[in-house]
C-alpha cells in the first residue's frame, strides 16, 4: 500500500500549504517592514507625515489607517441595511422570483473592481456630483463640518458609496443563508400568533439570526477594507495630512490605495518600501482580525440545531 | 358609568385601529425591503449598460488584436492585454487548480481531524485576505529575488487567490459523493487513490469544475496584485521574466489617462472582461440549470435523502 501512503502525503502537504503561505506572508511583511519599525518605531502608526523624498524621509501611516475605517464605516451605513432588506426579501419571496433576483444581485460579486472604478469614474461620479454632492454643500456646506469642502466627485463618500454596493453581493448572500437556516416551525409559530410578515421577522428571524447577520456584515466589513481598485481610482488619493478626511467631500487615501499608488515607484534600497510593506503588515492584521471574528459567528451560526435560540 | 355595550364597542374599534397600523407597518416595511433589491440591481444594470454601450463603439478586430498606441491618439489596441490575461489565467490555472484539488481531497478525505480542521478555518480566512497583500508577497518572494518583474510572480500571486476557492468547492463536491460508492470500491480490493481519482472524484467532477471556473473568473478581473508582479506593457509577451500586460491593468492605465478616447479605449477593454467574466458565470449557472435532472442533481437530492 505505498502508493496509498504517497497519495495521503500528498494530499496532507497540500492541504498544509495555505498554513505554510499564511505563516511565510506573516514572516516576510514583518521582515521586510523591519527598517521602518526601526526608523520610526511606533511613530509610524501615530504620525501623519509622509514624505518620500530622499534626504528628508518621513513615513506615518494614521491617515491612510483613518482612510480605510472612515470608508468602511460609511459603506457599512450604507451596504449592510440594504443588503438585509435584500436577504429578507429573497428569503422570503418564492423560489421562482427570488431566484433570479438573488443571482442578480450575485451577479455584482462578479464585476470586477476595476470596472467598478471605471464605472465609478465616469458615470457615477458626474451624477452623484451634480445630483447629491452639489445640493448638500449649497445647503448645508457652510454650517455642517460634514458637507463642507470642494464636492468635486474623487472623495470620501464617492469611494464609500461604490465599496457599499461592493459588500452588498457578500452581506445579503451570507444573510440570506442564515435567514433560511430559521426552523420552519419557529416562523410557522409566529404566524399562528397572527403575526404579520414584519413582526414574523422580528419575533422569528432576528432574534435567532442575530449572531449570524452580525457575523454577515462583519464579513463585509472585511472586503471594504481591503478592496483595492475601485477605491484607488475614486478617492482622490491625498498624502500625508491631507488625506485625513476634514468632510464628506475631501479627498483621502486607504491603506491599499497608497500601496498601489507607490509601490512600484518606491525604492527597495529606501525605507519608502519597507514603509508600504508595513501599511501591508497593519492591513493583514486588521483583515485578520474582521475575518477571523466573523467565521466564527457565521459557522458557530450555521452549526446551531433546529429549536433553540441562542441569545 | 359606561355600559358594558358601550366598552365593547370602544375595544372593537381599540383593535380595528391597531391592526389597520401593524398592516399598514407591514405594508411599508414590504416597500422597504423591496426597494432595496430594486436599489442593489440598479449599479448592475448602469454598469452592463455602459460598458457594452460605450465599449461597443470602440470594439473593432484592430482593437482586440494590435499593440496600443501611443497616448491619447486613440490608435491601436489591447491585443497585449487581452493574450496577457489568457497567459495568466493559464499560469495561475497550471500553479492553483493542483493544489486546491489535492487540498480539498485531503479535506473530504483525510479531513476528521484538528489538523484539517485548523486548514479548513485558515483556508476560508485566506479567502478573504487582501488580494493586495498577496501581490506584495510575490513581490518580495519572486520580484525582489529575481531582480525583474516577471510573469511567474503574477500568477503566483493569483494562484493564491485561486487554490482556497478550488479547495473548498471540491471538498463540498467529493463530500456529495455518498459513501456507499467508495465501500463499493473498498469491497472491490481498489486502492484509496485509485477510488478518490477514478470514483469519487468522476462522481463529482461537475462541482468540481464550477469551482475551477468560479475561480477563474475570480482572478480575471484581480488588479491589485498585478501591479507589482506583472506591472504592465504595451508590448506582446515575449518572455517569463519581463513586464506583461492583462485586461484589468490596461483597464486602469486606460482610465487614468485626460483623453476621451483612452477613455473609450477603457470601455472597450472593460467590455472584454466583462464578457469573459460574466459569460463564465452565466455558462456555469446555465450548465446547472441543464444539469438539475442529470446525474450530478440526482446525487444531490440522494445525499439529501440519506442525511435525512
Amino acid at each position: 500500500m505505498i502508493s496509498d501512503k504517497v497519495f495521503k502525503i500528498g494530499a496532507t502537504v497540500a492541504g498544509t500549504y495555505v498554513l505554510v503561505v499564511v505563516v511565510l506572508i506573516a514572516f516576510q511583511l514583518i521582515s521586510e517592514s523591519y527598517p521602518i519599525w526601526e526608523k520610526e518605531g511606533l511613530s509610524f502608526i501615530t504620525s501623519t507625515d509622509w514624505n518620500a523624498v530622499e534626504g528628508r524621509e518621513s513615513f506615518g501611516a494614521l491617515p491612510y489607517i483613518i482612510g480605510t475605517l472612515t470608508t468602511s464605516a460609511i459603506a457599512m451605513a450604507i451596504g449592510v441595511p440594504l443588503s438585509i432588506g435584500i436577504a429578507m426579501f429573497i428569503s422570503d419571496a418564492p423560489a421562482k422570483i427570488g431566484g433570479p433576483l438573488g443571482f442578480l444581485v450575485e451577479l455584482l460579486a462578479a464585476v470586477p473592481s476595476v470596472i467598478y472604478g471605471l464605472w465609478g469614474l465616469f458615470v457615477f461620479r458626474i451624477y452623484f456630483r451634480d445630483w447629491i454632492e452639489t445640493p448638500l454643500h449649497n445647503a448645508f456646506g457652510d454650517n455642517i463640518w460634514l458637507f463642507s469642502g470642494n464636492p468635486y466627485g474623487l472623495d470620501i463618500i464617492t469611494a464609500s458609496v461604490i465599496l457599499a454596493i461592493m459588500i452588498i453581493p457578500t452581506v445579503s448572500a451570507v444573510s440570506r443563508e442564515i435567514m433560511k437556516a430559521v426552523p420552519q416551525q419557529q416562523k410557522e409559530a409566529a404566524y399562528m400568533l397572527g403575526a404579520t410578515k414584519w413582526e414574523m421577522f422580528k419575533l422569528a428571524v432576528f432574534p435567532y439570526s442575530k449572531t449570524g447577520l452580525i457575523g454577515a456584515s462583519i464579513l463585509g466589513l472585511g472586503r471594504a477594507v481591503g478592496e483595492t481598485m475601485a477605491v484607488t481610482m475614486l478617492i482622490g488619493n491625498a498624502t500625508g495630512i491631507g488625506a485625513i478626511p476634514s468632510s464628506l467631500f475631501g479627498p483621502s487615501q486607504t491603506m491599499s490605495s497608497i500601496i498601489a499608488n507607490e509601490f512600484v515607484e518606491a525604492s527597495p534600497a529606501s525605507v519608502h518600501m519597507p514603509a508600504l510593506i508595513g501599511i501591508g503588515l497593519i492591513l493583514l492584521l486588521i483583515a485578520i482580525v474582521i475575518n477571523v471574528i466573523a467565521h466564527l459567528l457565521v459557522t458557530k451560526m450555521l452549526k446551531i440545531k433546529e429549536g433553540a435560540i441562542n441569545n | 358609568m359606561t355600559t358594558i355595550q358601550e366598552r365593547r364597542q370602544e375595544y372593537r374599534s381599540l383593535f380595528k385601529q391597531n391592526v389597520e397600523r401593524r398592516l399598514l407597518v407591514d405594508k411599508v416595511v414590504r416597500i422597504i425591503v423591496f426597494s432595496c433589491v430594486i436599489i442593489a440591481i440598479i449599479p448592475l444594470g448602469s454598469i452592463l449598460v455602459e460598458v457594452f454601450k460605450n465599449g461597443l463603439t470602440a470594439i473593432s478586430l484592430e482593437f482586440l488584436t494590435e499593440t496600443p498606441g501611443s497616448a491619447g491618439s486613440g490608435e491601436g489596441g489591447i491585443g497585449p492585454a487581452i493574450q496577457g490575461t489568457l497567459i495568466i489565467i493559464g499560469l495561475s490555472s497550471l500553479i492553483g487548480v493542483p493544489i486546491g484539488v489535492m487540498s480539498g481531497i485531503f479535506l473530504s478525505e483525510y479531513g476528521d481531524n484538528k489538523l484539517a480542521r485548523s486548514i479548513r478555518f485558515f483556508n476560508d480566512v485566506f479567502m478573504e485576505f487582501p488580494s493586495i497583500i498577496l501581490g506584495i508577497f510575490a513581490f518580495l518572494m519572486i520580484v525582489l529575488v529575481l531582480g525583474h518583474f516577471s510573469v511567474w510572480a503574477g500568477a503566483f500571486a493569483l494562484s493564491l487567490i485561486m487554490f482556497p476557492i478550488v479547495a473548498r468547492t471540491t471538498e463540498e463536491s467529493l463530500k456529495m459523493v455518498p459513501m456507499t460508492y467508495r465501500e463499493a470500491g473498498t469491497a472491490l480490493g481498489l486502492k484509496k487513490w485509485v477510488i478518490t481519482f477514478r470514483i469519487v472524484i468522476s462522481a463529482a467532477k461537475s462541482g468540481m469544475v464550477t469551482g475551477i471556473l468560479l475561480s477563474v473568473s475570480r482572478i480575471g478581473g484581480e488588479t491589485a496584485p498585478l501591479i507589482m508582479t506583472i506591472l504592465g506593457s504595451s508590448q506582446f509577451f515575449s518572455s517569463m521574466d519581463t513586464p506583461m500586460d492583462a485586461l484589468p491593468l490596461r483597464i486602469w492605465r486606460l482610465s487614468l489617462l485626460p483623453y476621451d478616447s483612452a477613455q473609450l479605449q477603457g470601455w472597450g477593454a472593460a467590455l472584454v472582461l466583462i464578457m469573459i467574466i460574466l459569460g463564465i458565470n452565466l455558462g456555469i449557472r446555465y450548465y446547472f440549470m441543464n444539469k438539475k435532472n442529470g446525474f450530478f442533481g440526482q446525487l444531490i437530492k440522494q445525499r439529501r435523502k440519506n442525511t435525512k
